[in-house]
């Protein structure tokens, strides 16, 4: 299709508007209003397209492209993107591309940047780039062969556009539904030319996302909207300590709940079976479990705390180490020392954990919204005893991911609730336990160092990162050399010209608590730590924080001009009025370059509000322009909730936090007016759906610092500049 | 027994009184476009709205909405407000995740039926009880003020207008 401007978009759509009203008029009677067709997001694969030249991409009789996502949506705007790189290159409308969620599969849907089937770490673009545009080629150049066989001419004389084969000499044209079956028998081509970006239509142009129309009319379905015939809903409850067990419960009273049918025990949790959700939570309620709390039942977050900072004492697995670290410290005029803390962080989909299970001997069904759909049905398939063809796994649209569907916790744990359960049952998880139950983003200790010269430039820098491993719970495998590189990003690989350089890493898992990935991953702990850093190290030295950096980022002109851009979109150095703020940061991880000015106001009380965000956004080449401005949108908002409020903290043993009103998250009132710059570049394509994230909380805490001369280094800031008094 | 009256059907349930209107939309009539969020009335998720009023339906026993006129996600676009919120989102694409969506449409379409003309500081009273994980925030206060334009576009434009 032509590339269309928003407003293009905006005003064929008021053209349809008036259309269908004056049909509607014309007509004698006045029928419901129709929203204007876009997009189509298919909960069951379809199979029966004649032309399927790969397993992305299948075309019927009537031309209509059917797209089955290697990645899933969550809010990422990625089933708009990826059907962007299939439409470039097989010239078709991207508007009328069906999307199918695919089935598990971690060859065929392969992230090829991580090597599952998975949906996370910024990679979809990354990692579907030429994959996906060449899945579009290859049928594109089929298609084409096909018409030209068809017309008995040479295929370089004809060319594809809107969805047809076109022969340029006599103008012959054939769509693509006329052409599927012969097409269908041709061999399939390997490496088949790209277009030169120089030619994109359409990647680059802003395009309206194919899944809003359901998700505004409540026909969007998530994995909690699964209904089956004679489905039960249950709701469970897990131990509340960490490794505790269940030792009873009141099944009778819980059975004297009306609609309740059974209470399932497990070794850890208990879930009560109903025939309807309501009142299977009453049932839980006077079940009243009681558990024996186990090894971890006087944990604290003190405690936690206390055995990072001694681990952080000693030396750890060496992640960088570049010249002579000690000895530039020894020669350095001053040196600055500081410990940066973060604390363990719930996901807090809006969607809560669920997942639907109907198993019999013969099969397991599961219905659930997952990042790893390849990894989970393997899972499955170890605890059900089945085979991969037993293991049926419907994927959906995800209320949120974040990380926390980067697991498969919870399926394991429905399909233990439904070996004993007669027929289909949907667990839910309820808020509380969503959050008392989670993995949680670790609690990180960081210690970092710089000796400075006479001017207060550093010449010497070193950094201890002390916290749990993620990649040695998931996948042993991804440690290289001992060192987790998730938990040492942005730090082993920090941007800013430091000769002497020492890096370390300390693994200290805290006891019985899982860890996980949450938004931002690595380039999260350790954006918060080198720019929070930076900005001492600039304030020790008496510069501006922007002038400090830049002078540090000479061989990085992408760092350089995303900071340039962000300042001068904020009105960088403009004075403020007493008691306000802004703050800088610079985030380069997922391939992009961000940087962001957050401006802080604090009232007589020390409250702190975050007014302003703005963002400058160098992600390479942009796929679709609009969703790049979403996810900086999005990952501000999310970072600003976790840095000013979020944190999850144990008190003997459980988790003390149960809901929105003590996990508080940002509202529409407490969010701030956000403006974000995209870059144009050529560039790779680079991940968008975290540095905004990663970015915005040492930009806030820096803020508050400009603001306040408060500098935050433990997260979140929660009351910590009320109490500076 | 329990009557309720969902986007103008009536529905003869036996069901306890004390239930929930959300399970009841969602495990009793299968009505899943309502979504569960908190169960406290602390995210909005759940919003429906009864005689008009925005109203937190996971805290909400059937028997509070027996007898009065619930309207839900699903028909939301059949009220002159809920069709120009709903074509205010899909011109800006609002929703990310989506699964917040049908609470901020419920909540911004009481706030438009109610304000022709809402402020900033009506948005957040209207709208702060509606949480979004995904941060959609600047969009939602961007639909709403396009589908107040929207509206006032239409009574300057009087043959365009399909309302009563």
């Amino acid at each position: 299709m032509d590339a269309l401007s928003m407003e293009d978009v905006s005003a064929s759509r008021r053209n349809f508007l008036k259309f269908s009203v004056s049909a509607a008029i014309g007509g004698g009677f006045l029928i419901g209003f129709a929203m204007p067709a876009r997009g189509e997001i298919r909960d069951t694969l379809t199979t029966d397209a004649p032309f399927a030249p790969n397993a992305f991409l299948r075309i019927d009789r009537t031309g209509k492209v059917t797209f089955v996502s290697p990645v899933i949506e969550m809010g990422q705007g990625t089933y708009t993107s990826m059907p962007m790189l299939i439409a470039e290159e097989l010239e078709v409308d991207v508007s009328k591309v069906a999307v199918e969620h695919s089935p598990p599969d971690d060859k065929v849907y392969v992230n090829p940047l991580i090597g599952l089937q998975m949906t996370g770490g910024s990679t979809a673009v990354r990692g579907q780039y030429v994959p996906l545009r060449r899945a579009g080629a290859t049928a594109r150049v089929m298609l084409v062969t096909a018409a030209a066989q068809r017309w008995k001419v040479d295929p370089a004389t004809c060319r594809a556009e809107k969805g047809a084969v076109v022969h340029t000499p006599s103008g012959r044209k054939l769509g693509y539904g006329g052409l599927v079956d012969d097409a269908a028998k041709l061999r399939v081509p390997e490496n088949v030319a790209l277009k030169d970006p120089a030619q994109f239509k359409l990647i680059g142009t802003p395009q309206r996302r194919l899944d809003t129309s359901g998700k505004i009319n409540g026909t969007a379905k998530f994995g909690i909207d699964t209904r089956l015939p004679a489905m039960k809903f249950a709701v469970v409850a897990a131990s509340p300590t960490f490794g505790g067990k269940l030792v009873s419960v009141d099944e009778a009273k819980a059975k004297a709940v009306r609609g309740v049918t059974q209470v399932v025990r497990l070794d850890d949790a208990v879930a009560i079976v109903a025939t309807n959700t309501w009142a299977a939570k009453q049932g839980l309620a006077a079940a009243a479990p009681q558990w024996d709390a186990g090894a971890n039942a006087k944990v604290s977050t003190a405690d936690i705390v206390a055995q990072l900072a001694s681990a952080s004492e000693k030396p750890g697995v060496v992640a960088r180490h570049d010249g002579d670290a000690a000895g530039a410290m020894a020669r350095a005029a001053r040196r600055i020392d500081v410990v940066y803390e973060q604390p363990f962080l719930a996901h807090a989909t809006m969607e809560p954990m669920n997942c639907t299970v109907h198993v019999t001997k013969e099969r397991c069904e599961i219905w659930v919204g997952t990042q790893i759909p390849g990894l989970t049905q393997a899972v499955v398939m170890k605890v059900t005893g089945l085979k991969r063809e037993q293991v049926i796994l419907h994927n959906h649209l995800l209320g949120g991911g974040f990380g926390r569907r980067l697991e498969f916790d919870g399926t394991v744990r429905a399909v233990q609730i439904a070996q004993q359960v007669q027929g289909p049952v949907q667990v839910i998880w309820s808020r509380a336990e969503d959050i008392q139950q989670d993995l949680y983003r670790p609690y990180y200790y960081d210690r970092i160092s710089a000796g400075v010269d006479a001017q207060g430039k550093p010449i010497a820098w070193t950094h201890r990162i002390a916290g749990s491993s993620i990649y040695a719970r998931v996948n042993p495998a991804w440690l290289k050399n001992g060192v987790d590189g998730d938990a040492v990003e942005t730090s082993e690989n920090q941007p800013y010209d430091v000769k002497e350089i020492h890096v370390d890493w300390v693994q200290q898992e805290p006891p019985g608590i899982k860890t996980a990935f949450w938004r931002g991953v690595g380039v999260t702990r350790g954006t918060f730590v080198v720019e929070s850093f930076i900005d001492e190290l600039a304030a020790d030295a008496k510069q501006d924080p922007l002038a400090y950096r830049l002078a540090l980022l000479e061989k990085n002109p992408r760092s350089r001009a995303v900071l340039e851009a962000a300042a001068k979109l904020s009105g960088w150095g403009k004075p403020l009025p007493a008691g306000q703020g802004r703050g800088i940061a610079l985030c380069t991880g997922f391939g992009s370059f961000v940087a962001q000015v957050i401006q802080v106001s604090i009232d007589k009380e020390g409250s702190v509000s975050p007014t302003h965000a703005w963002c400058a956004v160098d992600c390479g080449v942009q796929v679709n322009p609009d969703t790049i401005r979403a996810q900086m949108e999005s990952g501000i908002i999310f970072g600003l909730s976790a840095a000013l409020h979020g944190e999850i903290t144990l008190k003997d043993g459980r988790v003390e936090q149960t809901n929105f009103g003590d996990y508080r998250v940002l509202r529409i009132n407490e969010a701030p007016r956000i403006e974000v710059q995209l870059l144009k570049s050529t560039e790779a394509p680079g991940g968008v759906g975290e540095p905004g994230t990663s970015c915005v909380m040492p930009a806030l805490t820096n803020a508050i610092f400009a603001a306040s001369g408060k500098r935050i280094r433990k997260l979140p800031v929660s009351d910590q500049v009320q109490q500076k008094g | 027994m329990v009557t309720l009256t969902v986007n103008n059907q009536r529905h003869t349930l036996d069901i306890p009184d004390d239930m929930p209107l959300l399970w009841t939309l969602r495990d009793v009539l299968n009505m899943t476009g309502t979504k569960f969020g908190c169960g406290q009335g602390l995210c909005g998720a759940c919003t429906v709205q009864i005689d008009g009023q925005p109203t937190r339906s996971c805290i909400t026993p059937v028997s509070a909405a027996a007898g009065k006129k619930i309207t839900t996600i699903e028909a939301i676009g059949s009220t002159p407000a809920g069709r120009r919120i709903q074509a205010a989102w899909l011109a800006l694409d609002v929703p990310q995740c989506g699964y917040c969506q049908s609470g901020q449409i419920m909540s911004a379409t009481a706030l438009l039926a109610a304000k022709r003309n809402p402020s900033d500081s009506d948005i957040d009273d209207a709208m702060a009880g509606n949480i979004c994980r995904c941060g959609t925030y600047p969009r939602i206060r961007a639909g709403i003020k396009k589908a107040a334009a929207s509206v006032t576009a239409d009574l300057s434009e009087p043959t365009t207008r399909t309302e009563t």
